[in-house]
């Protein structure tokens, strides 16, 4: 009986050796992150929803296997899984013959548009936390690294920090409402506004992170072994530094694709010919009486996708909270 | 502590002059101008565009404009591109209409967070919680505008209520009563909707400052002593979770304007985020910097009350 007792004992002590000293972090966060039941879903559906919006740029640009430019005035406010009427020629005839989620006003096909539109809003998203991302970390690197070196009468960090201060005081939808109403409308021209005007977050983390690690051994050790400057911020601080910007990106794909639909119901959205499922959801409000699925499937998607950004962006903050770590 | 706030109030005057230039920049060189809002016009000849050109100093340089821009608002002489009435009395109109629409609004959400999310921490993984948490992630998720038309398809064919403007047309010479209950009946969706993504958001805070505050020691002495329940969440631990929120007062401020733009666009109420939008439609530049302005004064402002309540409030914070 002792001896089982000491072996299980010994085993167990063992076991615990092992899986300490295997678990690299991002093998730790994904044993966090995959006990959050709702995180996990909203993981699934993004990988899903990411997968939809490849194969939707494939089949509807490159190889046209669903038109969604394609207008059939005849079939115009067809309903779901209804069958393509017979007065259309044929190389007008939808794939299988029939509408899987029905055509809006001019006759398209709906479920063609809202694969296009898939690629577009996700890349939106990307592209607007990508240059927000960036610009956070290279703000926020420069204050926390080179806080202290004074250009004349001001430092770097009073410099930068003030900026933020300032890009904080303007009420944010109403100055990217302004941009991107005075500029010519352009995709490209929202993805860079609401990048520029959403950074701010990131740079006090990242600022706040970086004045932590500075002092940190590892980092003067680093200076010690005489590594160049950009060496040390790139490869050895920001990677320690990168959680909760890796969290706010998250989310800020989920508050980009949001802001992108409420610019195109106030008509200054992304403009024809791209489909984005903010401008076919403000397109089908005008429409709701009559054909209430060109409201419902944008709109329900759109909360779909902003919902599992939103919910991956939580569970990895708790994943990557300390608090909750090494239990 | 007068030093201290004297210094933060040059600081702050400083950022709102770095601000308004930022903006008047970011206005005047984008492309479009207001001469060019209608083109189409066959009676605009260039002789016209000119005049229209010269009349708002538009040829000038832009900080020769800046200074007619800041001289004009502080004399209260600043007129609208569009219409030409004074810009500061048409503001101030705006945002009477908006003042209630955004009281309503911030009453809500903070009278359905507070219990909302304190119950989600006492009862930490319980259905309720797990059920509230979705729900708030699910309202936050939602475009605004897609849960508002969905929100008057259904109430207004059940309940009737009002979903377009302030007041119903034609009750000009009904008592004040009728009319003051009238308005109040046109305040209650838009102020629901404008709230609901506040609710969500806030909820979420309580939660997470109320579970903090629940693994604290002095709740668990609270406990230990005897205490029932009651007077352990909501005397201890409450009151500590309280102090962060104070902070959020002054971010209060500011949204009158920013986030009122969607909502007044959608129930058709002529506030101060509709008065933005159609500013911004006509390119009337003085109407756009001047909202612009105040809600940059109103930022600065509100940061500055929470500043000034966190160490008011919080003994442990001491302004130097």
């Amino acid at each position: 009986m002792q001896q089982l007792i000491r072996e299980f004992v010994w085993n167990d002590m063992e076991n615990k050796q092992v899986t300490i000293q295997s678990e690299t972090p991002v093998q730790e966060f994904w044993r966090l992150f995959r006990k959050d039941k709702l995180a996990m879903f909203g993981f699934i559906i993004l990988l899903f929803l990411i997968v939809a919006a490849i194969t939707g740029k494939v089949l509807t640009e490159w190889i046209v296997f669903f038109d969604p430019a394609m207008v059939r005035l005849v079939d115009k406010l067809m309903p779901p899984l209804s069958i393509a009427s017979s007065h259309i020629l044929l190389e007008e005839v939808p794939q299988f013959g029939i509408y899987i989620l029905g055509t809006d006003e001019l006759g398209r096909d709906v479920f063609a548009r809202m694969l296009q539109g898939s690629f577009v809003s996700l890349s939106i998203g990307f592209v607007a936390v990508g240059i927000s991302t960036f610009i956070g970390i290279l703000f926020g690197g420069l204050a926390g690294f080179y806080g202290n070196v004074r250009l004349g009468f001001i430092s770097v960090d009073t410099l930068i920090m003030r900026f933020t201060d300032v890009m904080l005081c303007f009420p944010t939808f109403f100055l990217i409402l302004t941009a991107v109403a005075l500029l010519p409308p352009s995709i490209y021209n929202i993805m860079i506004i609401i990048g520029i005007t959403s950074w701010m977050g990131t740079a006090r983390f990242v600022r706040a992170e970086f004045l932590a690690l500075r002092e940190q051994d590892f980092v003067i050790a680093a200076k010690a072994l005489g590594l160049p400057e950009w060496r040390i911020i790139f490869l050895h601080m920001v990677p320690n530094a990168i959680a909760p910007v890796l969290v706010s990106a998250v989310i800020g794909v989920a508050a980009a694709i949001l802001t992108e639909s409420a610019l195109s119901f106030l008509g200054f959205g992304v403009q024809p010919p791209y489909a984005t499922w903010g401008n076919i959801l403000a397109d089908g409000k005008n429409f709701i009486f009559d054909a209430p699925w060109l409201f419902f499937i944008p709109g329900i998607a759109i909360l779909v996708i902003v919902l599992a950004f939103n919910l991956v962006g939580e569970g990895m903050r708790e994943a990557l909270n300390p608090k909750l770590r090494k239990r | 502590m007068l030093a201290y706030i004297f210094r933060n109030l040059l600081q702050r005057c400083v950022l709102l002059f770095i601000v308004s230039i930022l903006a008047h920049s970011v206005v005047h060189l984008a492309p479009g101008e207001p001469s060019e809002v209608d083109p189409s016009n066959p009676r605009m000849q260039p002789e016209d565009i000119a005049k229209i050109r010269a009349a708002f100093h538009l040829d000038d340089p832009i900080h020769l404009q800046y200074m007619y821009w800041m001289r004009d608002l502080f004399t209260g002489e600043l007129k609208s591109f569009k219409d030409s009435q004074p810009v500061l009395p048409k503001i101030w109109e705006r945002f009477l209409n908006s003042l209630p629409l955004f009281i309503c609004a911030t009453l809500l959400v903070w009278t359905l967070a507070f219990p909302t999310g304190i119950q989600a921490a006492v009862h930490r993984n319980s259905a309720y919680d797990r059920g509230s948490t979705f729900i708030a992630y699910a309202l936050i998720s939602i475009p605004g505008f897609f849960l508002s038309y969905i929100m008057i398809l259904w109430v207004v064919d059940l309940f009737g209520v009002p979903v377009i403007g302030m007041r119903t047309f034609g009750m000009e010479e009904a008592s004040p009563l009728f009319r003051g209950m009238d308005r109040i009946w046109h305040l209650v969706i838009p102020s629901l909707m404008s709230a609901l993504a506040g609710v969500a958001v806030l909820s979420r805070y309580v939660r997470s400052q109320m579970l903090e505050v629940i693994g604290q020691d002095y709740v668990r002495t609270a406990r230990a002593k005897g205490l029932d329940e009651d007077t352990v969440i909501y005397h201890h631990a409450l009151r500590n979770a309280l102090l962060p929120f104070v902070t959020l007062f002054g971010f209060l401020l500011p949204g009158l304007i920013g986030g009122s733009v969607i909502f007044e666009a959608i129930f058709a109420w002529p506030g101060l985020g509709r008065l933005g939008y159609e500013a911004i439609l006509a390119r009337d530049f003085p109407v756009i910097l001047t909202i612009n302005f105040i809600a940059a004064a109103l930022t600065l402002i509100g940061t500055f009350l929470s500043d000034i309540l966190y160490a008011a409030v919080d003994p442990r914070i001491r302004l130097e």
